[in-house]
């Protein structure tokens, strides 16, 4: 299966290929009042007003400044048409399925509910994520 | 066979078929010899027990199947029609609309119909044996298995479903002919395919081809001979057809011959063997003609031909909506350029695609509006029913059913207009012998009005019962202890009318089985201004009430005020806003820790955006004066206090979709002319 490969601070992770529709550049983010903190706003994608997560903030990652690598993923779960603030996303790359490990008890930072395993790819590991469980809302 | 996919088709032609059987059944009743009348309900009838018969809804299909067997006999005069027949056929038609409820809300259609089934079965049965009405010998051999349709044996039978014999019959009686035509097109012809739709393009313009032999596509595909036969419906004669498709190179022959279907005692003697004779064109065919014709003059309503249309997925228009807002947000833009640069050029080439995506705008607003009708159709059936449970005499007034509204808002006006009909039904119309002694007439009139005015649709619904009663509605309300009889003295008759819309209020002695439903017009006023709209009430004791409700034309596309508050941007809408004002800082009072300000004798508390929504300010801002926008609730104000009007905008309203749901004081959010995304404040959470 492909997965496209983002980047936050310094761990890699990969989303599936066909839960993405896109990846755009990071454009003026309307704030959204009284929601949760990792909820960044929404943007106007192609007409329609799209939330943006900040997934640093989600998975209590330290705050590292916008660049003119940040990007958002579009992703699309369940209907669902959402973006992700990431570090930088360059690069799609094939894995064997049978190869992803489950998540390890602890890791750095990441609550291990929202993983889905890990991966080894060469010598970089890879971090697999459970969209879908990233995107509920109430936070524990 | 997969049948999903046409569901939603089948439960929208058999809400619209459903209805017309409704609207047609009052309409028998006001004139029961009407044999017209049951004709179209039989056929509405029998659309429905097919269309359910293939989607598997079985409970429908036998359901329809035997109101068919009834209608046949009413339509074939074996059967005369009594209120009591008229009360089964009406109940059927209500557990018809129950299924296509459950049909609609996922279950399989399901009811337990036996005995409904069974009682139509005994009418059709019993009314037979006694029926002593003259009954045409023809008819007679006609069973009641439905549509029994007497045919020649001609070799065109096998083309026609009982459907296209039911409209062949049907065209006939409306002074149309129908004709078999038999084209052979010549041995060289090297482009069948293409002289196939000269043929029927040819024809299109007389009539209707309602069959083709072999089916359409096969002709398309070239799949047939040199011949191929069509089953077609005109006012013109045979000779005119003839002559018509002779026109066209590469046919060699052409037969016309009239099709004769008869059904019951309509069974026309008229020889029909003549397709043996060849291309002859068939003589006899203009003396029928003239007959039907003048029956079709003296039948009361012509059925009007209706324009084409198509059926678009509301959700497909909502897409196209938001590309076109994106291409208003471009056009915003390359205005501005083209200013800028002021080139004359590209001034204007800019400016004509102003104007045409203007007009286009237009357009598409306009594909969502619906006719009232959709909604107002329910309602002669609804008063029936009401005024016979309630020994009432109603009549209803339409006026305005051509009214358009907005698709979305026409979905959700129907529930509160219904309660409304209820309530001016129940509580104002007074019963018959009272109103004889007032020495009014004998029946009440409802009148529902609809009519467009500026921006907005009004809907009126007045009776002309006895009115509303000042000082009863103000009694109940001191003793709900909704306010003291002194502050009562004070308010307005308008005021006093607005004190119904107060929750768990009724003014109606005896819960009746009509409105003792729990539900009072609380519910009403809060759907219409969900709706953005407002209510009104005019009355006169012992003459008249009437409710007037006011909505916006569309829900998609609203006025609104642009406000900045530090470096954000936000959209008021405009109907909930009383006043923008600049009031000095000195004059904010503190009731209890609030701040107020006196507006025009009110007082009104204000609310800081800036707080409510935590906007980050970089600086504080050191003015002596302050901003602020008088918005309403109902009857309630406040002041929201903002850092500068932008200015007046006619937004598209865009939801923020379902992960982010029920932001507070946010209704949704809109895309400005930069690109950005601004959100709309919802009034009604900020006032309390």
């Amino acid at each position: 299966m492909k997965v496209i490969i983002f980047r936050l601070k310094n761990e890699e992770y990969g989303v599936e290929i066909d839960q993405v529709r896109s990846i755009e550049r990071l454009s003026h983010i309307t704030r959204i009042p009284n929601t949760a903190d990792f909820v960044k706003g929404v943007i106007n994608l192609r007409g329609i007003v799209t939330p943006i997560i900040d997934l640093r903030k989600r998975f209590h990652i330290d705050h590292v400044e916008d660049n003119d690598q940040t990007r958002v993923i579009i992703i699309s779960v369940k209907d669902v048409e959402i973006g992700l603030i990431v570090d930088a996303a360059n690069e799609v790359i094939e894995i064997q399925e049978s190869k992803i490990e489950p998540p390890p008890k602890v890791i750095d930072s990441v609550e291990a509910e929202y993983i889905r395993g890990v991966i080894k790819v060469e010598n970089r590991l890879l971090i697999l994520l459970h969209l879908h469980k990233v995107l509920t809302i109430q936070e524990n | 066979m997969d049948t999903n996919q046409y569901l939603d088709m089948f439960i929208e032609e058999s809400k619209e078929h459903l209805q017309a059987i409704n609207e047609n059944l009052l309409q028998l009743e006001q004139n029961p010899e009407n044999i017209e009348i049951v004709k179209d309900i039989f056929r509405s009838a029998h659309t429905i027990k097919g269309m359910s018969a293939t989607m598997g809804f079985e409970d429908m299909a036998s359901l329809t199947h035997e109101l068919e067997n009834v209608l046949d006999q009413i339509r074939n005069e074996k059967l005369k029609i009594q209120p009591e027949i008229m009360d089964i056929i009406f109940q059927s038609v209500d557990i018809l609309e129950g299924m296509i409820y459950s049909i609609i809300e996922g279950s399989d259609g399901k009811a337990n119909v036996s005995h409904l089934v069974d009682q139509l079965k005994s009418i059709a049965k019993g009314q037979v044996l006694s029926a002593s009405s003259p009954v045409p010998p023809q008819a007679t051999q006609s069973t009641q298995t439905s549509n029994a349709v007497a045919s020649n044996n001609s070799a065109y039978m096998d083309m026609l479903d009982e459907y296209q014999k039911a409209i062949i019959s049907q065209s006939n009686a409306s002074g149309h002919q129908s004709f078999h035509i038999e084209v052979k097109l010549t041995k060289e012809c090297m482009l069948k395919a293409a002289r196939v739709f000269m043929v029927f393009d040819a024809l299109e313009g007389l009539g209707e081809i309602i069959q083709s032999k072999p089916v359409a596509e096969d002709l398309e595909d070239e799949k047939f001979d040199q011949q191929f036969e069509l089953i077609f419906i005109t006012k013109d004669d045979s000779a005119t057809i003839e002559k018509k498709l002779m026109n066209i190179s590469e046919v060699e022959s052409v037969r016309v011959n009239e099709v004769q279907i008869s059904i019951g005692k309509e069974v026309d003697p008229m020889p029909t063997n003549q397709e043996a004779i060849a291309t002859t064109p068939n003589v006899t065919a203009s003396a029928p003609k003239a007959k039907a014709a003048d029956n079709a003059a003296n039948q009361p309503k012509a059925k009007p031909m209706g324009s084409k249309s198509i059926r678009v997925d509301i959700e497909r228009l909502d897409v196209l909506m938001n590309l076109f807002s994106e291409l208003v947000i471009d056009r915003g833009r390359l205005e501005q350029i083209a200013r800028e640069l002021g080139h004359s050029e590209l001034v204007e080439s800019v400016e004509h695609m102003s104007r045409i995506s203007g007009d286009l705008q237009n357009l598409i607003l306009n594909m969502r509006m619906v006719p009232i009708e959709q909604v107002f159709n329910r309602f002669p059936r609804m008063i029936r029913d009401l005024s016979k449970d309630l020994n009432k005499k109603v009549e209803l007034e339409i006026i305005g059913a051509e009214t358009e509204l907005d698709r979305t808002v026409i979905d959700e006006i129907g529930d509160p207009l219904v309660h409304l009909i209820r309530n001016s039904i129940d509580h104002g119309l007074e019963l018959p012998e009272e109103r004889m002694k007032k020495g009014k007439p004998e029946a009440g009139t409802i009148q529902l009005h609809a009519y467009h005015s500026g921006n907005h649709v009004f809907i009126e619904i007045i009776d002309d019962g006895n009115g509303l009663d000042r000082d009863k509605i103000l009694g109940k309300a001191i003793e709900r202890g909704l306010l003291t009889e002194e502050q009562g003295n004070q308010l307005s008759d308008q005021q006093v009318y607005h004190l119904l819309f107060q929750s768990g209020f009724s003014t109606a002695k005896v819960i009746t089985d009509v409105s003792g439903r729990g539900v009072g017009l609380d519910v009403v006023r809060s759907k219409i201004e969900a709706l953005s709209g407002q209510v009104h009430i005019e009355s006169k004791i012992g003459e008249f009430t009437k409710f007037q409700i006011e909505l916006p034309l569309t829900l998609s596309i609203i006025q609104s005020m642009l406000v900045k508050v530090s470096d954000e941007k936000y959209a008021i809408p405009l109907s909930s806003i009383i006043e923008t004002a600049v009031f000095p800082k000195k004059d904010i009072y503190l009731v209890q820790g609030q701040p107020v300000i006196d507006f025009r004798g009110h007082i009104v508390p204000l609310v800081s955006l800036e707080k409510v929504f935590k906007i980050p300010r970089p600086e504080e801002g050191q003015g002596d004066e302050m901003s602020v926008i008088v918005v309403k609730k109902g009857e309630k104000m406040a002041g929201l206090i903002v850092d500068d009007f932008i200015g007046q905008q006619e937004i598209v309203l865009k939801n923020l979709g379902t992960y982010l749901p029920n932001v507070f004081a946010i209704s949704g959010a809109t895309i400005l002319g930069d690109g950005q995304v601004a959100l709309i404040i919802d009034c009604n959470a900020l006032i309390h």
